[in-house]
């Protein structure tokens, strides 16, 4: 048999075998350019927690000197870094400011809607049945709910406010990442090596966290870095109907909403909290694009 | 080539004129620089009209790719032909661009693939999938595109070929979708037809219909084959001449009749020895009495309903297990054999507990029905399963290792140091280093992870390991380790086997007893002498008959002619199939009447 005795005999290694015991964030932090997102996002975090302190202004002051003499907007300039809004405003001390909001909106609200998301998306693929049934149409039901209605409801019957928002942004965003779950759990549950689980007698919260959980990391972390940027402007939609973070505090959404009619005559004041959110959402997809690399074996390798 | 045997004694009579297809010194690699692997090297061969030419090897032997580079359907960016020439007739297919290459596919050379299931369109009709195929090369009218393709389904002997042609590929079985991708590769009557592996997919029934309908064509229009198999059976029974490889070279090559009686390369020799053979089980001794049954299943039953109307009410069961009982007998290996459709598979799930039965199931005297929560994962303990796909029945993105040690996890068994220590033992018994533990799935061989898949199974110490056709994927070398170490880990640990298999041939090996079923049922039983030596049901001996023989003196006058498909085993409600009465016709083998 020996002419046969081929690579099943003794164990191949590949030429660019891992070394096994290695960490998720090692693995993480040889991704160049997931370091360049931790590393914007480690900013972004940093200039929102110390934005007293870094700020030029208070973000409310109008200044007298902010407007021209016909009342417009400064555009940027060596005193007003980054211009002056409508009202005479600073606007980089709004958008260092604004960034605590929206921070918490897109990855709170938006983390929530993820959690919310997947575990009824998991529990209704894996379960099927009645449990399945009730929990999508459920999901449908929502789907169907216009967001904007739910929003304007849930702000009548609670006074107005951040912690608001981000409830209706995670209570409307859950929907789309269940429906996702559900049909990719549905196929991994069907998946061989699961029915192996079963024959070995695990129980079924051993195959869902421990089997098929770890599969859906990359769906929902793909769902996560997209659902940041369109929170965030979901966010200034809210507050622009008065249901939300209420001016005079600023957020990324609401400087862009606030001042898009101006967009022709006074640009700066969009475009710049429209890159921050930019940056923001670009960072965030690529630390995801390495967290989901990172947490594959089967990608090792590969990139 | 050192000693590469040129037998160019042509085979089967054909005429020695100028080869239809040359292939000559062909070289395919991947990668630049230093990354350059060869995948193909230096292959050479010709083809004659009205010649079968066999490609024999393992996987990753680059037999299909030889098949891909000559349609030209090599996958980009990736592989490439670097050298070598392919001539059909006057042209070379390697300096053809994609424009003219598209001429030549379908009309000169055709192909047909594995799978009939994925290689036919789903949503488009037979008949639309054919004419298209036909109007792409002829210039010819509608009606005369259909008359073609009627001609052509009939040509392969498909029943009704003018209903066939309305109907989706969805509604035609196995067989008879490989046929509809055989009619379609000969409608535009090809001067090579080029078969990748075209029966792997089919039972050996069916198996053996398509092979004779290849043969008839080509004695009818003389196209030229050339067939991709892994199957040394298949080989034998077709071929005029082989060129077997392996790694990428031709290792041997030449007529088949002494390429089987003489084989000069150690390899070649090997492959044919790995072959398991009918009749070469039957010298392992035959003195196996029934050992007390670690299994008793009794009249066991699973059924599928099939929803439909507006209410979502049951209009019809498929009855995939229609009341099968039998023992396994400790430290024996039953085995449950039949074709694709027969239960064989469901009837396993039932006692690994992954499907709902009725009837009676009991392990070492447990009965399954009755147990509580902590009995029925007891029970879970004594009944262990190997699956048939290794690729799919390991978790991808564990380590092996605790792949392994998870079922002693699962059933609470030991300390974190001694079921390391467990494991690392079971990987040596397996012939694994164990250092391999720290590993992902993927970074194994076929082979090495059935390994693992059978490590599994033998953590907790079952009573009992069902192997759903467990060695089906694995080449026949590699098969014959996984068989020996099976058997080894038997006669070691005491463990009892329920072996399903649609290889007869493994089965004649590896089986003290075996069970034939068809349709949900059993039709016949007992031990491996009185089941393949003198088999008394027709379904059985058609079974038998079916396989193909690795030995090109062996070849059979006539392939078997059409049999009807497999009744369905779909039913109205509440409308159970009759049940088949088991009659002792002596010494414990049962056979149904007829």
């Amino acid at each position: 048999m020996s002419v046969l005795a081929g690579p099943d005999a003794t164990t191949i290694v590949p030429p660019s075998a891992p070394v096994g015991g290695e960490g998720v964030l090692r693995r993480l932090f040889r991704r160049k350019l997931a370091i360049l997102g931790l590393v914007i996002i480690a900013a972004v975090v940093l200039s929102a927690v110390l934005a007293p302190e870094v700020a030029p202004f208070d973000p409310n002051e109008q200044f007298f000197d902010g407007l021209t003499l016909e009342g417009s907007p400064l555009p940027p300039s060596e005193r007003f870094w980054l211009g002056t809004d409508l009202l005479g405003r600073d606007l980089l001390s709004r958008i260092l400011f604004g960034a605590r909001n929206s921070l918490i909106i897109g990855v709170v609200a938006n983390g929530a809607a993820l959690i919310i998301g997947t575990l009824v998306g998991v529990v209704a693929g894996y379960f099927r049945g009645l449990i399945g049934a009730v929990l999508m149409r459920f999901t449908d039901l929502m789907m169907a709910f216009p967001a904007l209605l739910l929003a304007i409801c849930l702000a009548a019957v609670l006074r107005p406010s951040l912690w608001i928002v981000a409830l209706v942004i995670a209570l409307v965003n859950w929907v789309q990442v269940a429906r996702v779950v559900y049909s990719e759990t549905r196929s991994l549950g069907e998946r061989e090596f699961v029915a192996a689980e079963k024959t070995l007698g695990a129980s079924s919260s051993r195959i869902l966290f421990r089997h098929i959980l770890p599969h859906l990391t990359s769906t929902v972390i793909v769902y996560g870095t997209l659902g940041i940027s369109t929170t965030v402007l979901l966010e200034a939609t809210l507050s622009f109907l008065g249901v939300g973070v209420q001016p005079p505090d600023a957020s990324w959404g609401n400087i862009i909403f606030e001042n898009q009619t101006y967009f022709q005559a006074a640009p700066w004041l969009v475009f710049f909290p429209g890159a921050a959110i930019l940056l923001l959402a670009l960072a965030f997809n690529l630390v995801g694009d390495g967290l989901r690399d990172a947490l594959d074996p089967t990608e090792e390798g590969r990139h | 080539m050192s000693a590469l045997r040129q037998t160019e004694a042509v085979g089967a009579g054909a005429p020695a004129s100028t080869p239809v297809l040359t292939v000559e010194g062909l070289t395919i690699t991947v990668g630049e620089g230093a990354h350059r692997r060869p995948l193909v090297e230096d292959l050479s061969f010709t083809l004659q009209r009205g010649e079968t030419l066999c490609i024999a090897g393992e996987s990753g032997s680059g037999k299909s790719l030889t098949s891909l580079a000559i349609m030209g359907l090599l996958p980009k960016p990736g592989p490439r032909v670097e050298r070598g020439s392919i001539r059909l007739g006057d042209a070379d297919l390697v300096a053809l661009g994609e424009r003219e290459m598209r001429r030549v596919r379908g009309d000169r050379i055709a192909m047909i693939f594995q799978e009939p299931m994925t290689s036919l369109n789903p949503v488009l009709t037979v008949g639309r999938q054919l004419t298209e195929a036909i109007e792409a090369h002829r210039d010819v009218g509608a009606a005369e595109a259909r008359r073609l393709a009627l001609e052509s389904l009939e040509a392969v002997r498909i029943p009704e070929a003018a209903r066939r042609m309305r109907q989706y590929p969805h509604e035609l079985s196995g067989g008879m979708r490989q046929r509809v991708m055989i009619a379609m590769a000969l409608a535009l009557e090809p001067d090579v037809l080029i078969a990748d592996e075209p029966t792997t997919a089919l039972d050996v029934t069916i198996q053996a219909q398509v092979l004779g309908i290849l043969k008839e064509i080509q004695a009818t229009r003389g196209t030229a084959v050339i067939l991709i198999t892994h199957d040394m059976g298949v080989v034998a029974e077709v071929a005029d001449r082989v060129v077997v490889m392996r790694q990428g070279r031709a290792v041997e090559s030449g007529a088949v009749a002494p390429l089987f009686e003489a084989p000069q390369q150690d390899y070649t020799r090997a492959l044919l020895a790995a072959v398991p053979r009918m009749g070469a089980g039957a010298a392992a001794g035959e003195g196996t009495r029934a050992n007390q049954p670690v299994a008793e299943i009794r009249d066991l039953t699973v059924r599928f309903p099939l929803k439909g109307g507006l209410l979502g009410r049951t209009v019809a069961e498929v009855h995939a297990v229609a009341g099968v009982s039998f023992d396994i007998p400790a430290r024996q290996t039953l085995s449950l054999v039949g074709e694709s459709g027969c239960g064989k598979s469901t009837t396993a799930k039932a006692i690994a507990g992954l499907v709902t039965y009725g009837g009676h199931l009991s392990v070492d005297g447990r009965a399954a029905q009755s147990l509580s929560t902590t009995d029925r994962k007891a029970l879970r303990r004594d009944v262990q399963m190997i699956f048939q796909d290794p690729f799919a029945s390991l978790d991808p993105r564990m380590r092996v290792g605790d792949l392994v040690a998870e079922p002693l996890v699962i059933h609470g068994i030991g300390t974190p140091k001694e079921r390391r220590e467990r494991v690392a033992a079971l990987f040596e018994r397996v012939g694994l280093e164990a250092d391999a533990m720290r590993r992902y799935p993927h970074q194994f061989s076929g082979g090495q992870r059935q390994r693992i898949c059978i490590a599994r199974a033998l953590a907790l110490r079952p009573k009992l390991i069902i192997a759903d056709e467990s060695v089906s994927a694995l080449d026949v070398s590699v098969q014959k380790r996984v068989l020996e170490l099976l058997k080894e880990l038997q006669d070691e640990f005491g463990i009892a086997y329920l072996f399903i298999s649609h290889d007869m041939a493994v089965v004649e090996n590896i089986s003290d007893r075996v069970a034939v079923m068809y349709l949900g049922q059993i039709v016949e039983m007992g031990t491996r002498a009185q089941v393949f030596g003198a088999p008394r049901h027709s379904y059985t001996r058609r079974l038998i008959e079916a396989v193909p023989v690795p030995d090109p003196a062996r070849r059979r006058a006539a392939f078997p002619r059409l049999v009807g498909d497999i009744p369905s085993a779909v039913r109205k409600p509440n409308d159970p199939p009759q049940r088949l009465v088991l009659t002792d016709v002596g010494e414990g083998h049962l056979v149904a009447a007829e």
